[in-house]
């Protein structure tokens, strides 16, 4: 099933995250959220945890998964979305690889 | 779930095409397509992005076995374009021309059938400055 990939002692990967966050320019700053704010959230909620982490073992929420790119992705939206006050979170997208990756959305929002 | 999750995979293959219509002039051709309507034709290293949805498996938490999508993608789409000619070769453009806007619509009609996962939609990048989407929803965007 999972082929390489399953190899006793695991492997890495660069990945890379994309956060989208939705929502009217504030008519003063003209920005949807700060992105110092974003980026206070992306380094607390996901590059503490996960950063030169090993995924299957030392990150909690995926405890009992399997650190898929879905599953990963999944729970960095279920992290970042109760987070980000200003605009809404609209897509979180993790590459594994330049070929390979994860999309997220809200249920029910139109991609 | 209050989420919905894709698994995006990206291609490559290489592909020579012209655009051309006998339903327009030499002249006319030649102001529409420009250089593109040479006569030889021309060719792209084309980069094909498709995203597909479906309930992460919690056993194995895929979507889809990868190797299941490449299968796929490679029975359907890469063997037949890459290396080919579109106008030649694929017998969908024998009266259809080969926009990048086509070429998606083509392609999202040979992976729709796609048995483990939803098909959601189809990106072509032509170059890095010219891409196109389509969802099946029969209006494709460019950007």
């Amino acid at each position: 099933m999972f082929g390489k990939c399953n190899n006793p002692h695991g492997h890495g990967h660069n990945y890379t995250l994309e956060v989208t966050v939705a929502g009217e320019p504030d008519p003063v700053t003209g920005m949807v959220l700060d992105l110092k704010e974003l980026k206070e959230i992306l380094e607390r909620e996901v590059m503490q945890r996960m950063d030169h982490r090993f995924l299957n073992y030392e990150v909690a929420e995926l405890k009992g998964q399997i650190p898929t790119c879905e599953n990963i992705a999944r729970v960095i939206w279920e992290l970042l979305d109760p987070k980000i006050k200003h605009g809404k979170l609209h897509r979180v997208r993790l590459y594994e690889s330049a070929d390979l990756f994860a999309d997220c959305y809200r249920n029910g929002a139109a991609c | 779930m209050s989420v919905k999750t894709e698994l995006g995979r990206r291609y490559r293959f290489a592909a020579s095409h012209r655009l051309h219509t006998e339903q327009l002039s030499e002249e006319e051709n030649a102001r529409v397509f420009g250089k593109c309507a040479n006569p030889y034709g021309h060719g792209h290293n084309y980069v094909l992005e498709i995203s597909v949805s479906g309930d992460v498996d919690p056993a194995t938490g895929m979507i889809a076995n990868l190797a299941d999508l490449d299968g796929f993608v490679e029975r359907e789409v890469l063997e037949a374009f890459d290396h080919h000619s579109l106008n030649e070769d694929v017998a969908a453009f024998r009266d259809v021309v080969p926009t990048t806007e086509n070429l998606c619509i083509e392609i999202y009609g040979r992976l729709k059938s796609f048995p483990k996962a939803k098909l959601e939609r189809v990106r072509v990048q032509e170059t890095t400055n010219n891409s196109f989407e389509y969802d099946g929803d029969h209006k494709g965007t460019a950007s």
